[in-house]
């Protein structure tokens, strides 16, 4: 340990102000912008209590949208999850070029969600697409998929889970890496088929990584896939992929109603802080599994 | 890893000392076999949506309207990276490494000086002070964007290669990391530093920094991806095409002309966009895992 009484100041002072200033005071600021209906860019402010966020929670477009971002967001985290155990799990085994696999398994995590948006975008296009040309070729329907409400949504959540399947699986991969061999054959020898193995000792061991994945995931869904959203569909048709994080960029940057869009965005940190919190309680857990 | 080779499989009739190793029971030799198959096909559908955009990327606008589509390679690739990048986004392509590569650069000297600190020191406020900081890693720019637009306006970073870089120079990732990888170090080096009159700073960059290269590169690595991959704030704050981003660019691509999509040309733009990133990752993979293991990315 170094003793000098000024220098651990100076060292975090550089990371310290750009917390403070575009972290921590916007953060205040925007809760402060929430309680006042401001015109003009943010030249008048008139201070209006909780005015914003009784607008927000007596508009069924909002209700709808919060609906159809929890349908997308449970969509997202939980086949994502399930999909990417799945081929971790494949991955996992001895065979031969397995590092190959893994390689080939994760490369999309280096993909934005702008350009899983584009090629998405690409296969699932009406006349050029190949999608409908093999749906049209096999089955012979072509469905309409920016135009019918249903679809839509879909096609933005399978974009969103094709994007983070190689994030997801780097993680589940590196914690089945880490079960410990002699549970698995201690179980082998106790007589435990290759599928109890997996749910009895494999799954309750990467409790923690599943936790600390549900959360990450819940933040992409929520916060990250704006761009598939903005690319393919920009929220439609109609209002069907509204998403909150849309809905908030269409109010403060569309329609410039700074205090609404502040409202929102209060709302969505509430939410944050509280996946935060359970977030940290996890990563306490972790240290106990001496992990 | 990769398995040592082994002897060869026995022959039916061959008994196991002459060398050889016991041949798999067939059960055995099928379930690896659909291991393969499985792997394959999640593989192939994986990789489906680009290997259709670079289809894509090689056709004209006739082909590319004709239906039946046609799947194989057209001769276009050359005429559509020209158009895409005409189209300002070979300057979006040299932005976005800048501005990338400034973040990267700022965020590893940030989080070096404050890991350093964190783990070297003792001072009142600490525990406080990485409460601060750590509280940080999980809130996106998403929640404050209204405000941190605001921001922008009034201390005229609007349209600016600052407004894109100062707002994620600071990591509570990177600071956690480097916290890690510090306090993994045997206390022994610090001490004998000391005991040969080497100041912290000293310490800090002719020791300390020339053993953590690996923890750097983890770093850069995750956060250059991620830095290149910023779309709404670059979105809102850079107003003009020679400032932009190449992720808006791909918006930009997508724009109809004449009510027609040029989708070749799109397809290039977004191969242009994601091969720097790609590159980044195949070239330092070892480096994304350790990133990873080490600390909770964000």
């Amino acid at each position: 340990m170094y003793k000098n009484k000024l220098l651990p100041y100076l060292l975090l002072l550089p990371a310290l102000t750009v917390l403070i200033l575009f972290l921590y005071y916007p953060q205040v600021e925007v809760f402060i912008l929430s309680l006042h209906r401001v015109a003009l860019l943010g030249v008048r402010k008139v201070f209006v209590g909780f005015a914003n966020y009784q607008k927000i929670f007596s508009s069924p477009k909002y209700y709808h949208s919060l609906e159809i971002t929890l349908i997308f967001v449970a969509a997202v985290v939980l086949i994502g999850l399930a999909v990417s155990l799945g081929l971790a799990v494949l991955a996992n085994q001895k065979i031969r070029g397995a590092r190959f696999y893994r390689t080939a398994l994760i490369w999309p995590y280096a993909l934005s969600p702008a350009a899983a948006g584009t090629v998405w975008f690409f296969l699932f296009t009406p006349v050029a697409g190949l999608v409908n040309y093999v749906l049209d070729s096999t089955i012979g329907i072509r469905p309409d998929w920016f135009g019918d409400k249903v679809l839509a949504l879909a096609l933005v959540t399978g974009a969103a889970i094709w994007k983070n399947l190689g994030y997801n699986v780097i993680f589940y991969l590196a914690a089945l890496q880490n079960v410990p061999k002699e549970l698995l054959e201690a179980a082998q020898v106790d007589g435990a088929g290759a599928f109890r193995r997996f749910w009895k000792v494999t799954f309750p061991l990467l409790g923690p990584t599943t936790f600390f994945l549900l959360t990450m995931n819940m933040i992409y869904a929520f916060f990250e896939t704006f761009p598939i959203i903005d690319i393919m569909t920009r929220g439609g048709p109609g209002e069907a992929t509204n998403t909150l994080i849309y809905n908030l960029y269409r109010d403060a940057f569309r329609f410039f109603k700074t205090g609404v869009a502040s409202a929102q965005s209060v709302i969505l940190f509430l939410f944050v802080l509280i996946l935060t919190f359970l977030q940290f309680r996890t990563v306490e857990r972790r240290v106990h599994y001496g992990a | 890893m990769v398995r040592k080779a082994k002897a060869r499989f026995c022959r039916r009739t061959e008994t196991r000392h002459t060398g050889c190793r016991p041949r798999p029971p067939m059960t055995r030799r099928l379930k690896v076999l659909a291991i393969h198959l499985a792997l394959i096909m999640s593989i192939l559908s994986i990789a489906i949506p680009v290997i259709y955009a670079i289809i894509g990327s090689t056709q004209t606008t006739a082909e590319a309207y004709r239906y039946p589509p046609k799947l194989t390679p057209g001769n276009a690739l050359f005429d559509n990276f020209r158009k895409a990048w005409n189209l300002g986004l070979g300057r979006m392509l040299g932005n976005t490494f800048l501005v990338a590569t400034g973040v990267v650069i700022g965020k590893v000297f940030l989080s070096v000086l404050a890991g350093f600190a964190f783990v070297y020191f003792r001072f009142p406020g600490k525990d406080l002070i990485f409460f601060l900081v750590l509280v940080t890693l999980m809130f996106p720019l998403e929640v404050r964007i209204v405000s941190l637009f605001d921001l922008m306006q009034r201390l005229q970073l609007g349209n600016t290669y600052y407004a894109l870089m100062l707002p994620f120079m600071a990591s509570a990732t990177g600071t956690f990391l480097f916290r890690q990888h510090f306090r993994s170090i045997p206390r022994e080096l610090v001490d004998a530093a000391r005991v040969d009159g080497a100041g912290p700073l000293r310490f800090l960059f002719q020791i300390l920094l020339p053993i953590s290269w690996n923890t750097v590169g983890a770093l850069a690595a995750v956060m250059f991806v991620y830095a290149w991959n910023q779309y709404l704030w670059p979105l809102l704050v850079i107003t003009t095409k020679d400032k932009q981003m190449i992720q808006v660019g791909l918006k930009m691509a997508l724009q109809a002309e004449a009510g027609e999509l040029d989708w070749g040309m799109a397809m290039a733009a977004t191969l242009m966009s994601i091969l720097p990133p790609l590159f980044v990752f195949f070239l330092l993979q070892e480096q994304f895992m350790r990133g990873f293991s080490l600390g909770t990315e964000k």
